[in-house]
């Protein structure tokens, strides 16, 4: 029996393993690759809650329509952010995350 | 007696015309050029015709300036209006209008004539004040006027480096005897509950509450009478303050005329003579007073014996009187507080009115043949100058004469037998009598000595040779004070200021000040007489007893140990605690913080999901136990 | 037999994620996102969302992972060559990671809602059909309702047009502000005129 614990936990774990990549690894486009692992760990635990959450007999399709919303959002992101990163490795010919460390103060 | 209104007139008059006139100089030099010396003597005569007008005016306190009004504390600027005031106005604005006179002539060809008027003008708006004034405070602010005038005039020649250290002494001294002075207003101030006038006071110290706290607290009482005495010795140049006196002829002659002879000086006695409520009321501070008095003549003439200078020959003769006038002040007071009578007028006063006369006409006398011998000052230079000057040699042997106390004709004589009667009179035989007829004996010495060098003899140098007659805008004066000095006796009765009416009048008294009269002159004259060169050659008088140099050593000493302990706390305390401890901290604090500035976005990223972790933490886990 | 496609399911998601995070060459990472992206669709699709499961293997795997393979391409990424991670850095995440887990884990078994399964919260969707159809509801919808067959996308649409238009707008605002975005950020610096 899969109750809404498993979906639940599943997100949590897939949420965690994005969190350690991005902490972890020094490649910039991989650490942006576990971000959007990250985004869709909240995705199912969206749709997993629009599914046991059950008004008049149907799925609660608001969660439905932020999960939407967040896959539009996260494909726009995904486009512009790796403008930035094409930008960076032509001005950095480096796509090591120490090469960006200009924030240093 | 409640102030009252009167006819604040003329005292405001008196008061608004010198400064109007320093004022309009002030401003208006550069435009007005020789008329501002014009508009200055022209204040100076108005002041003293208003000053005989007032002559015969009531007694009277007007009000001129309610100043300060804060609930119950008041100061204001009123006038008293009394004998003593009407009598040292007189002095004041006569002697002022002919030392500006006088300094027509003198100060012709100087190039800062203007400033100098400006000066002049300065100073009789204070000196008026001083006289004028009926409460502590509004006389404290204008003895600092007169401080600072005094300082504006003896440095008149600035750019001599003497000159301004002169300037610099005479208001720094000045400054410590009015820090004592301060203190003792405030006593008084305490004691009175906040009423410092003349005539409040003397109400008090007669009938009110001071009069039962000068039985109880004497210590108090004495203290408060020894701080307003400060104001005195630092004023009048009294022993230890004296040094600044000598110094101060540096200024102008006829600076030293006005200001160190007859009017600024003397305010340390007026005032002195105006709290004489307050010494009687303390026997010890009278005593200490009369001492300090007879002892600052006393060395003032020994050191006067050994001078060349002809201005600092008169400048110590002035410090002697000067003590003879507050040790007068001193005596009396013990008089009084022994429950004797006090006649009417004051021996102090009446010494103060004919010194003022005849020293003011011996500096402008010295003034005159300073100019005559082309700014030379040394007697050991001059010579002869008897038929070369015969008008200055009048003049200059009345005042001499008047000075040492020519029996009977000069008005000197019978002030200065008014002193040494009291001093006889207050303790029989008492130490102050002889000190003070051996002072005599020392002034008439010292007095002839220069006398001689001066005028007889043949002239030494060349300039004495040149020396011809001051002309008339300086000789005019000279005379005019001559005629004041001998008639001074009457002028002084008709001014009701003085002349107390001793009715005994002990012989041994005066057969004690002619004798040592006679003495001084036969001596000077016999060591003195044809002589090129001083045959007495006494180190430690010429030098002044050597006070200059124990002072210098005094504040040098006390300063490196001020400095020194100052620099210690402000290299541990101020440099160390509060100004490099908290930089050390903050540095500290900033260089860890810094490190969490480290610029790598994985670090922001933990740090982001730590925080995360232990919000979740707080909120799930803590917050519902705590019942939230 | 769900349970088992469950468990299936979730061990492709989690595993590749996995193999995202290890993997030395970004190649293969990207890949195994695409895969990861594809056992997160079945889950989706587990739950009744058709449209969302579609949707994410579309746009996810279809598209965003593919643009991320174009761009891994273009730069030339090597492989890390030799390149450790720094070991605070590893042993940061997986600190964070494991206690994050860990308590999204606690929490979710003191849900109340948690212990449900699908059993436990049936959709009725004949009843559903009928309530719309007296509320004069759209006739495609109801109709397909009372079939018995959810049509998923066709009540996202409702949901979305009806409650969300707005939304939906400035969403495609969004996307043309990415796109020009994109464009200006793509264009190499001109050299200044000699």
């Amino acid at each position: 029996m899969i109750t809404l614990n498993h979906y639940l936990i599943v997100s949590g774990a897939l949420f965690a393993l994005g969190l350690a990549g991005v902490i972890a690894r020094r490649n910039i486009l991989i650490i942006y690759m576990c971000l959007e692992m990250m985004l869709s760990a909240a995705n199912l635990t969206l749709v997993a809650f629009s599914r046991f959450r059950v008004t008049d007999g149907l799925p609660d399709y608001a969660a439905q329509s932020l999960v939407f919303f967040t896959i539009t959002v996260a494909a726009a992101e995904v486009a512009v952010g790796l403008a930035i990163i094409v930008a960076l490795y032509r001005a950095k010919q480096s796509v090591d995350v120490e090469a960006v460390s200009k924030l240093q103060g | 007696m409640p102030a009252q209104e009167t006819a604040p007139t003329l005292p405001t008059l008196l008061l608004l015309l010198p400064i109007f006139s320093a004022l309009v100089i002030l401003l208006g030099h550069k435009v007005l050029k020789g008329a501002s010396v014009a508009i200055s003597l022209g204040s100076a005569a108005v002041c003293f015709v208003i000053s005989v007008l007032m002559l015969h005016t009531e007694d009277a306190t007007p009000v001129l300036l309610p100043f300060i009004e804060v609930g119950k504390f008041r100061i204001v600027i009123d006038a008293l209006i009394d004998q003593q005031s009407r009598g040292m106005m007189f002095i004041v604005t006569s002697i002022g209008l002919l030392v500006h006179v006088f300094s027509l002539g003198y100060m012709k060809e100087d190039p800062a004539k203007v400033r100098f008027f400006g000066a002049l003008s300065l100073f009789m708006f204070s000196m008026t004040g001083i006289v004028l004034s009926g409460n502590l405070f509004m006389m404290f602010v204008f003895w600092e006027l007169v401080g600072l005038s005094s300082y504006l005039l003896i440095g008149h020649w600035f750019e001599k480096a003497s000159a301004a250290e002169a300037a610099k002494k005479a208001f720094l001294t000045n400054r410590i005897g009015d820090f004592g002075f301060m203190i003792g207003i405030l006593m008084l101030f305490m004691a009175n509950h906040g009423d410092v006038s003349f005539v409040g006071l003397k109400d008090s110290f007669g009938s009110g509450p001071l009069h039962d706290m000068a039985k109880t607290q004497t210590t108090f009482m004495f203290l408060a009478a020894l701080g307003i005495f400060m104001g005195a010795v630092g004023k009048s140049a009294q022993f230890p303050l004296h040094v600044w006196l000598p110094d101060a002829m540096e200024g102008p002659t006829p600076v030293s005329a006005l200001i160190h002879a007859a009017t600024m000086v003397a305010a340390g006695v007026f005032m002195l003579v105006r709290c004489s409520f307050l010494i009687e009321a303390s026997p010890a501070a009278a005593e200490t007073i009369a001492w300090i008095g007879g002892g600052t003549a006393l060395m003032a003439a020994l050191i006067a014996t050994q001078q060349n200078d002809i201005k600092r020959v008169l400048a110590y003769s002035t410090l002697s009187q000067l003590g003879y006038m507050v040790m007068a002040v001193g005596l009396l007071a013990m008089h009084v507080s022994a429950h004797h009578e006090a006649g009417p007028g004051h021996p102090a006063m009446f010494h103060l009115y004919t010194h003022a006369f005849f020293k003011a006409m011996l500096f402008l006398g010295a003034g005159a043949i300073i100019h005559a011998c082309h700014h030379e000052q040394d007697i050991w230079k001059m010579g002869g100058l008897m038929r070369h000057m015969p008008v200055t040699f009048a003049t200059f042997a009345i005042g001499t004469a008047s000075l040492m106390g020519m029996p009977f004709i000069t008005s000197g004589f019978w002030s200065k037998e008014a002193i040494l009667g009291l001093a006889f009179e207050v303790k029989h035989g008492s130490p102050l009598f002889w000190v003070g007829v051996l002072t005599a004996m020392l002034t008439a010495f010292y007095m002839t000595r220069m006398f001689v060098v001066t005028f007889f003899g043949k002239p030494r140098t060349e300039s004495a040779h040149h020396s011809t007659e001051a002309p008339i805008n300086m000789v005019l004066p000279l005379i005019i004070l001559a005629v004041l000095t001998l008639i001074s006796v009457p002028l002084a009765r008709a001014l009701e200021a003085m002349k107390p009416d001793h009715a005994e009048t002990h012989i041994t008294v005066i057969i004690a000040s002619i004798a040592a009269l006679v003495i001084g002159v036969v001596a000077g004259f016999l060591l003195y007489r044809g002589k090129d060169n001083d045959p007495l050659n006494i180190k430690i008088f010429a030098n002044k007893f050597y006070f200059d140099e124990i002072y210098a050593v005094i504040v040098k000493v006390g300063q490196d140990m001020v400095a020194w302990i100052v620099t210690g706390i402000e290299r541990i305390f101020v440099d160390g605690i509060i100004a490099r401890l908290p930089a050390f901290i903050v540095a500290r604090v900033g260089a860890a913080a810094r490190l969490l500035q480290g610029g790598h976005l994985q670090g922001y990223t933990f740090l982001l999901g730590a925080g995360v972790s232990m919000v979740i933490y707080l909120v799930v886990f803590v917050l519902p136990r705590m019942g939230h | 037999m769900s349970a088992l496609l469950f468990y299936l399911f979730a061990a492709l998601t989690l595993g590749f994620g996995l193999m995202v995070v290890t993997a030395r060459n970004p190649v293969t990472s990207a890949l195994s996102l695409a895969m990861s992206f594809v056992g997160l669709a079945a889950l989706f699709i587990s739950l009744d969302a058709y449209f969302i499961g579609t949707i994410q293997i579309l746009v996810y795997a279809g598209a965003v992972m593919v643009l991320f393979l174009f761009i891994i391409m273009l730069l030339d990424i090597k492989a890390e060559a030799g390149r450790k991670p720094s070991t605070v850095a590893a042993v940061g995440g997986i600190l964070l990671a494991v206690i994050l887990a860990l308590q999204i884990t606690t929490i979710a078994r003191d849900l109340t809602l948690g212990g449900n399964s699908t059993a436990d919260v049936p959709l009725t969707l004949e009843k559903a059909g009928a309530e719309r159809e007296a509320k004069k509801g759209l006739p495609t919808i109801t109709n397909d309702l009372k079939a018995g067959v959810l049509p998923d996308a066709k009540l996202m649409g409702e949901t979305l047009f009806n409650n969300y238009g707005f939304h939906l707008q400035v969403i495609g605002l969004l996307l043309l502000v990415g796109t020009v975005g994109v464009v200006v950020l793509s264009k190499r610096e001109k050299e200044a005129a000699p």
